[in-house]
C-alpha cells in the first residue's frame, strides 16, 4: 500500500476567485474503491474533473502512477506545466462515466464503445467490435449492440458509458454522479453493474454519489469533502456510524433523514 | 426585342407568353447567381466561422471585424465596391455578373459564419468532454462528434439564407446585370406595359422561392439524425 496510484499534493484549483480545491491532500491506492461524499460545490466533482484532465489545476502536483499529471519533468528536473502531447499520453489511464451520460447521439452503441479504441488506442475494427460486444454483455446490452442511445433507457444509457470508458481499459474508472440524473426505478441496474465491476476486477475506482447505502457497501474509503478539502475519511463504518466531525454528521444527517 | 427575342403587343395573353422566353433568360441569370453566390458563401462562411473561432486574437479580431462589417453594410455599396472600386484601385476588370455573384457570397458568408458558429456552440459542451475523456484528437472530435450533431441544426437556418438571396439578386440590376427583375422592367419600360411583366415576374420569384424552400425540406428530411436532440 506504499505507491499510490492517484496522489493530490496540495492541490488548488479556482474557478475564477472562487477556490473549489484548496490544498487539497487525498492519495488512492491502487486497486481502491473510493467514494467521495460532501455538500455540492464541495469540490468532489472537480477531483475528478481533474483527474480527468477536464480542468486544469493552479497549484500543487497531481500524480497519476508515479507521474505527474499537469506537470512534465523539463531537462534539468523542474516540474514544468504539461504540453498536450503529456496530456494525451497521461489520460489513457483514467477512464470517466459522466452524469449526464454523454453518450454521442449520432451513433449506435455498438460506435460509442468502439470510436475510441480503434481511432485512439489503434485497435483493430473486428477486435475492437468483439471486444465491445464482450463489454455489452457484461452490463447486461447485448442485444442492444445497434440501436442509437436515444432508443435506450437512462439506466441502459448509462451502462453503455460505463462501457464505452472500459473500452479504452482504465487503470482508474471515474465515476462523477452515476446515477444522479436517472430515474429512481433505473438506479439499480446501474448500481449492480459498478458493483459487478468492483467485485470482479482490480479497477482502481473513484465514486462520487449521494447514494449512501451504496457507498457504504461498494467502498473501502469514504472521503466526506468540505470547501475543498477533505474533512473526513476512512472505512465506511467508520463514517457512516461514527462520524467525529460535526460537519460530517450534520451532512450525513440531512442526507440520510431528509424529512426531520 | 430583348435577348433577341420580339414580343408581341397584340392581346395581354399574347403578350404574356411571348415575354415568358425573355423572362426566363432573365431568370437563368439570377438562378446563376443565387446558386454561384451561395456556394461561395457557405465555403466563405465556413473559412471566416473558423477564423473567428481560432484561439489567436491575431487571427480572430480581423474575422469577427470583417464579419461584423459584411453583416453591417447594405449589400447594394458591397456590390459597388466589389463592381467600381476594386477595378479602379486595382486595375481589374471584373464582368458584372461576377462581381454580382461575388458580393452576394461575401455578404452571405457572413450570414453563413453565424449559422455555423450558432450550430457548433449547440452541441452540447459534455460532447467535447466525453470526446476528451476518450482522448479522441481535437481533428477527429470536431469532424466526426461535433460536425456530424451541428449539420441537422444548421440546415434549416441556411434555408431561410437560400431563399433570402434569391430575393436579393435584383440588387445586381444596379451594375448592370440583366437579371429576371431588370428584364422585366426593361419590357415594361419599351411597352409602358408593366403590369403583365412584373406579375410574371413575380409569379417566378415566388416559384424559385417556394421550390428552394421544399428542396431545403426535403434535404433536411433525409438527414441521419437518428436520436439528435435539437431543441
Amino acid at each position: 500500500m506504499s505507491n499510490p496510484i492517484v496522489k493530490f499534493d496540495k492541490v488548488t484549483k479556482r474557478f475564477g476567485s472562487f477556490e473549489v480545491l484548496r490544498e487539497l491532500d487525498f492519495e488512492v491506492q491502487q486497486g481502491e474503491k473510493v467514494t467521495i461524499i460532501g455538500p455540492s460545490g464541495s469540490g468532489k466533482s472537480t477531483v475528478l474533473r481533474v483527474l480527468m484532465t477536464l480542468e486544469p489545476i493552479q497549484e500543487g502536483v497531481v500524480y497519476v502512477g508515479d507521474q505527474p499529471l499537469w506537470h512534465e519533468q523539463s531537462d534539468n528536473g523542474e516540474l514544468v506545466p504539461a504540453s498536450e502531447k503529456h496530456l494525451r499520453s497521461m489520460r489513457n489511464q483514467m477512464g470517466m462515466v459522466f452524469q449526464s451520460f454523454n453518450l454521442f447521439p449520432h451513433m449506435t452503441v455498438l460506435r460509442n464503445i468502439t470510436e475510441a479504441p480503434i481511432n485512439v488506442l489503434k485497435i483493430a475494427k473486428k477486435e475492437a467490435r468483439e471486444r465491445a460486444q464482450e463489454l455489452l454483455d457484461m452490463v447486461g446490452l447485448a442485444d442492444q449492440a445497434n440501436k442509437y442511445p436515444a432508443q435506450l433507457s437512462g439506466g441502459q444509457q448509462q451502462r453503455v458509458g460505463i462501457a464505452r470508458a472500459l473500452a479504452m481499459r482504465p487503470k482508474v474508472m471515474l465515476f462523477d454522479e452515476p446515477t444522479s440524473a436517472l430515474d429512481p426505478e433505473l438506479v439499480g441496474e446501474v448500481l449492480g453493474v459498478i458493483r459487478r465491476l468492483a467485485t470482479e476486477h482490480d479497477l482502481t475506482m473513484l465514486l462520487v454519489t449521494h447514494e449512501m447505502e451504496f457507498a457504504r457497501q461498494f467502498s473501502d474509503k469514504v472521503c466526506f469533502f468540505d470547501q475543498g478539502k477533505i474533512r473526513e475519511s476512512g472505512p465506511p463504518d467508520k463514517i457512516f456510524t461514527a462520524p467525529k466531525e460535526e460537519r460530517t454528521q450534520e451532512f450525513l444527517h440531512a442526507v440520510l433523514h431528509p424529512n426531520e | 426585342m430583348l435577348f433577341g427575342i420580339e414580343w408581341d403587343t397584340s392581346s395581354t395573353l399574347a403578350f404574356a407568353m411571348s415575354i415568358i422566353p425573355i423572362l426566363l433568360v432573365g431568370g437563368i441569370t439570377t438562378i446563376k447567381a443565387t446558386v454561384i453566390g451561395f456556394l461561395l458563401a457557405m465555403v466563405l462562411g465556413l473559412v471566416l466561422a473558423g477564423l473567428k473561432g481560432m484561439p489567436v486574437k491575431i487571427i480572430s479580431w480581423p474575422a469577427s471585424f470583417v464579419l461584423e462589417f459584411l453583416r453591417g453594410t447594405p449589400l447594394l455599396i458591397q456590390l459597388f465596391f466589389v463592381f467600381y472600386v476594386l477595378p479602379q484601385v486595382t486595375g481589374w476588370l471584373i464582368p458584372a455578373f461576377v462581381a454580382g455573384a461575388i458580393a452576394l457570397a461575401l455578404q452571405y458568408s457572413a450570414y453563413c459564419a453565424e449559422v455555423y458558429r450558432a450550430g457548433i456552440e449547440a452541441v452540447p459542451y459534455g460532447q467535447r468532454e466525453a470526446s476528451r475523456a476518450l482522448n479522441l484528437p481535437p481533428l477527429h472530435t470536431f469532424t466526426y462528434i461535433i460536425i456530424p450533431q451541428a449539420i441537422p441544426r444548421v440546415i434549416p437556418a441556411l434555408g431561410n439564407y437560400v431563399v433570402s438571396i434569391i430575393k436579393d439578386t435584383p440588387v445586381l440590376s444596379a451594375i448592370t446585370v440583366l437579371e429576371m427583375l431588370s428584364a422585366a422592367s426593361i419590357i415594361g419600360d419599351r411597352t409602358f406595359n408593366y403590369m403583365v411583366p412584373l406579375t410574371i415576374v413575380g409569379a417566378m420569384y415566388l416559384i424559385l422561392t417556394v421550390f428552394a424552400a421544399t428542396l431545403v425540406r426535403i434535404i433536411d428530411a433525409a438527414l441521419p439524425k437518428q436520436g439528435i436532440p435539437l431543441k
